[in-house]
């Protein structure tokens, strides 16, 4: 148990790390749902289902969920600026 | 500030956060052994007196009702925040149907497979009893209205992945879901006021306990989960659609059109 309980520990801390020093947004936003998931585990494996219940609905469903869909508003809004732009370029020229 | 003078400073606030980290947890009793009273004197009698065998519902629910009843406040007003600031800006037009010769519609995703319908469409039913047994099971094993509630909140979620965004709508923008929220809210109130009518505290345990174990047992923690399970299913799918609904139908208006 005492090797479970320090390998999720290990588990926590990499996963943890490899989400910050990830770079690219989307990709971070997956390996946070990971990140939520493992640290169910480890909530799991210390003895506090309730807990564990209650992150992975949030960390693996809601959180990634909320973040993709406003990474997408913003990418979305982000290319009609562009569009809108260039029409204006055009009606310019 | 430059890089050299930003990593000193990182390091010496490491070195300082590090050494009083050691210091704190020098006096932590050692890993495993529990010294406060509190969670020993729980575990000997919440079986007993509430007739609960889930502790921790016990104690979310009855031994500290009104912190859970500020807690699913907090959510309540997140919910009405996110909604007002998601709401439909001036700027803003509501998507009439998908226009080809938008760039953007180019970057759509492609229409989900026949096997992705199927297996996320027939998946709904099972979650929603899923969630439905983690609300009413609270007191009896982990769980609870907080926890169900959510598993919920994610069925019309299925429905979204499976493509079908006319049922999608049709679920989430249901009077329903608003007045689920409320009612739990109410419901929570409510309930909690049945022991002042009583002569008691408010949020005082005063119906009937029923057989440990059993589905009726607990006595008003059923119901305060139950409230709380409505309230935050409500609350979720709300948050969610106004999340969508900004992602998927809300375009910007050009500027000088």
């Amino acid at each position: 148990m005492l090797i479970l309980q320090i390998a999720i520990l290990i588990f926590v801390g990499v996963t943890g790390t490899a989400v910050v020093l990830t770079r690219e947004v989307r990709s971070q936003v997956i390996g946070l749902s990971f990140y939520g998931l493992i640290l169910a585990m480890m909530f799991f494996i210390y003895q506090a289902p309730d807990v564990a219940l209650s992150q992975i609905v949030i960390g693996a469903v809601a959180l990634p969920l909320m973040f993709m869909l406003a990474i997408a508003k913003i990418r979305r809004n982000e290319l009609q600026r562009k569009q809108l732009k260039e029409q204006e370029e055009r009606k310019a020229a | 500030m430059n890089r050299t003078r930003r990593h000193v400073l990182f390091f010496a606030s490491a070195v300082l956060l590090f050494g009083l980290l050691a210091w704190a947890m020098h006096d932590l009793p050692p890993f495993g052994h529990y010294r406060g009273p509190y969670g020993d004197v729980i575990n000997a009698t919440t079986v007993y007196e509430r007739h609960i065998t889930d502790a921790i519902t016990a104690v979310n629910f009855d031994f500290r009702g009104f912190d859970t009843l500020g807690e699913e406040s907090i959510l309540f007003m997140s919910v009405i925040g996110v909604t007002t600031l998601l709401r439909r800006q001036k700027k803003e037009k509501k998507k009439d149907g998908p226009d080809e010769s938008d760039e953007i519609e180019k970057h759509r995703a492609p229409e989900p497979s026949d096997a992705m319908k199927v297996i996320t469409l027939g998946l709904v039913g099972p979650l929603v009893v899923y969630g439905l047994y983690i609300v009413a099971h609270g007191q009896i094993t982990p769980g609870g209205g907080f926890q169900g509630g959510v598993i919920l909140a994610t069925a019309p979620l299925l429905v979204y992945l499976a493509g079908d965004l006319k049922t999608f709508k049709r679920i989430t923008t249901h009077s329903v879901v608003e007045i689920a929220e409320a009612a739990g809210i109410f419901g929570f109130v409510a309930i909690g006021c049945l022991g002042l009518s009583v002569g008691a505290q408010f949020l005082a345990n005063v119906l009937p306990l029923g057989e440990t174990g059993t589905i009726l047992s607990g006595g008003t923690v059923q119901l305060l989960n139950i409230a709380t399970g409505l309230a935050v299913a409500g609350g979720f799918v709300s948050a969610i659609y106004s999340f969508l609904e900004q992602t998927i139908e809300m375009r910007m208006e050009g500027e000088k059109d």
